[in-house]
């Protein structure tokens, strides 16, 4: 096997035997629980005629509160992947655990692809695990799926791997627990400007505006987590909101339009920058 | 025939890369900021040696044996293991490293550790099992073969690093501080490892601190204090001279500086070892301690140790 999969597999095996999946597991089967309950209250809820809502409410209630739930689970996802990429090399090096492996036949490159690719598979693994669990608990509680529940998993993936790469990258130089503060304030900082972008498209002022488009090419976390939200939304709701015109685009829990092409374009090379990036520094560093 | 020409250049290369030496530098320096760690080291270790590394604290023997295997990188010299310039990814194959501060995956169990470091190194799947086992064996973990890293005492976790050095008989070995966790069975058990390499011709680059252990394994010895080599060569030419241990009560420190005219003095309060004092002196130096009113209870002549060659030139290098 080439040294990147095995150190993929390494990662992965790490994590299982850490139980962090089974904590993930477990977690996440609590959430679904609950959230699946409280999804299926809405359908009992009743006008002022007593008659239960109609199934388009239902729809637009379901997927705001779904927004709601998966904005949790992308900041669960995020978390963890801030917290577990941080010590991800400097630890090892911290911990001498690195020295006998580079003293191998092994790349630095291969060794933090390969730490990448381990995490990358485990981001996936929660991503679509969860998001299929949510959306099939949220589907036989309210009727509602999803228009894009496909894009919607991608993108909430997506947005975990990027704090992966921002934590890795930091990891490179930085010891573990520095890494995970930053990669973590930076994910706050990024989603927040995001917000004050919105309200610059709200308010039509261009600086503001400028702010959020920065931001999501610095860190493309909130841009992607605003594909997820268009991902959640019915058409009833995206047309009454695009109705309001720029003043509907100020919500920073609702999205009119699916993140552009370019912006997923630029995802790709932001990503590809920040392996390119950590290589460097991981192989520029003295052990 | 153009295979046959081929086999016949790649056996020439072996051939000419066995003459080689296991371990060469030429003038490698390290520098931190403004800290000299490795100043100008120039050294070379000959194929199947046992080659000790000595130095105090802080004296760059780490930083040698890092900068060898490419972990950190020269200021400026070169190096070349097995004949190959430093940083040479397929000589690694034939290189086995026990690093002095490490630590292996505590979730893995030591026979997984150690496949791990068979996949990495890459040695044939088919052989795993017979490398593992044996290399389980010769640092006596077979019976932990199954139990988590985690659970290992230090002693144990630097048998399985010693384990994992050993993997796919490598032709040089670098064990940094090897036995620093372990118990006297435990020294004795890695000084026999050490012979075995030796006798199955692998070359060893040794970093100790414990003389006895290097006087007891090692052909050949360097010195190395500040960052440099202040002496080297075999153990023969290094120990070459006659001590004196004398054990005498009375006498006052400035007895013993002016004593200090029979040879340097390692002062272990009675205890007094003279270097470089030839037995045919002896006499002489029990008159001067009796006559500065010392009692004298016990005179041994005897060879150099190491440890007394080895404070002689770390005093000789501070004057």
């Amino acid at each position: 096997m080439p040294p990147i999969l095995v150190i993929a597999r390494l990662t992965v095996q790490e994590s299982s035997r850490r139980r962090l999946l089974l904590a993930l597991l477990v977690l996440t089967l609590v959430v679904v629980g609950f959230s699946a309950w409280g999804f299926n209250k809405i359908t009992t809820v009743t006008n002022s005629q007593g008659q239960t809502l109609p199934s388009d409410q239902v729809a637009i209630v379901t997927s705001q509160l779904l927004i709601v739930v998966v904005f949790m689970f992308s900041g669960v996802l995020a978390l963890s992947a801030a917290v577990v990429a941080g010590p991800l090399i400097s630890g090892e090096v911290e911990s001498g655990l690195l020295l006998s492996m580079l003293a191998r036949p092994v790349r630095r490159s291969e060794i933090v692809i390969g730490k990448w690719l381990g995490l990358a598979i485990l981001v996936g693994i929660y991503a679509a695990g969860a998001g299929l669990l949510e959306l099939g608990a949220v589907e036989w509680a309210t009727g509602y799926l999803p228009p894009h529940p496909i894009d919607l998993i991608l993108y909430v993936a997506a947005e975990g791997l990027v704090l992966l790469s921002l934590g890795m990258l930091l990891s490179t130089r930085l010891s573990g627990i520095t890494a995970g503060v930053i990669a973590l304030v930076a994910w706050l900082i990024a989603w927040i400007a995001g917000v004050v972008g919105d309200i610059g498209t709200g308010l039509q002022n261009p600086a503001l505006q400028n702010v959020g488009v920065v931001s999501h090419l610095l860190l493309p976390s909130d841009g992607l987590w605003r594909g997820a939200i268009f991902a959640m939304e019915p058409d009833t709701l995206i047309a009454s909101m695009r109705a309001l015109g720029t003043f509907g685009r100020a919500n920073p829990f609702a999205a009119i339009d699916p993140p552009p092409i370019e912006f997923l374009m630029w995802v790709v090379i932001w990503f590809a920058g920040m392996l390119a990036l950590s290589v460097w520094s991981f192989r520029t560093r003295e052990i | 025939m153009a295979e046959v020409a081929e086999k016949t250049e790649a056996a020439a290369s072996i051939e000419a890369a066995a003459g080689t030496p296991a371990v060469k530098t030429v003038e490698l320096t390290k520098r931190f900021g403004g800290t000299v760690a490795l100043a100008g080291l120039t050294m070379t270790v000959p194929r199947g040696e046992v080659f000790g590394f000595l130095g105090p604290n802080g004296a760059g023997k780490t930083t040698a044996v890092k900068l060898l295997l490419g972990l950190l990188k020269p200021t400026s010299g070169e190096g070349w293991l097995l004949g190959k310039r430093v940083g040479d990814l397929q000589t690694r194959r034939r290189i086995g490293y026990l690093p002095e501060l490490f630590r292996y995956q505590s979730w893995l169990s030591a026979a997984e550790v150690l496949a791990l470091h068979c996949e990495l190194a890459p040695l044939p799947r088919s052989s795993w099992k017979d490398e593992i086992s044996t290399s389980l064996e010769t640092v006596g973990l077979t019976d932990r073969a199954r139990d988590r890293v985690g659970t290992f005492s230090k002693g144990m976790q630097q048998r399985l690093g010693l384990g994992a050095a050993l993997l796919g008989e490598p032709e040089l070995v670098f064990l940094d501080e090897p036995t620093s966790a372990l118990d006297p069975v435990g020294r004795h058990d890695v000084r026999e490892i050490i012979r075995g390499l030796a006798a199955r011709g692998s070359a060893v680059f040794l970093n100790s601190h414990l003389l006895s252990e290097v006087e007891q394994v090692c052909d050949r010895v360097a010195v190395v204090d500040h960052g440099r080599v202040i002496a080297s060569g075999t153990m023969d030419e290094l120990l070459g001279g006659s001590a004196v241990r004398v054990r005498a009560t009375g006498l006052t420190q400035a007895d013993k500086n002016a004593l200090s005219s029979f040879g340097r003095i390692d002062d272990e309060g009675d205890l007094l070892t003279f270097a470089k004092l030839e037995a045919d002196r002896v006499p002489e130096l029990v008159a001067a301690i009796v006559a500065r009113g010392g009692r004298v209870y016990e005179v041994a002549p005897r060879h150099e140790t190491l440890e007394d060659r080895f404070l002689q030139l770390l005093e000789d290098e501070g004057k």
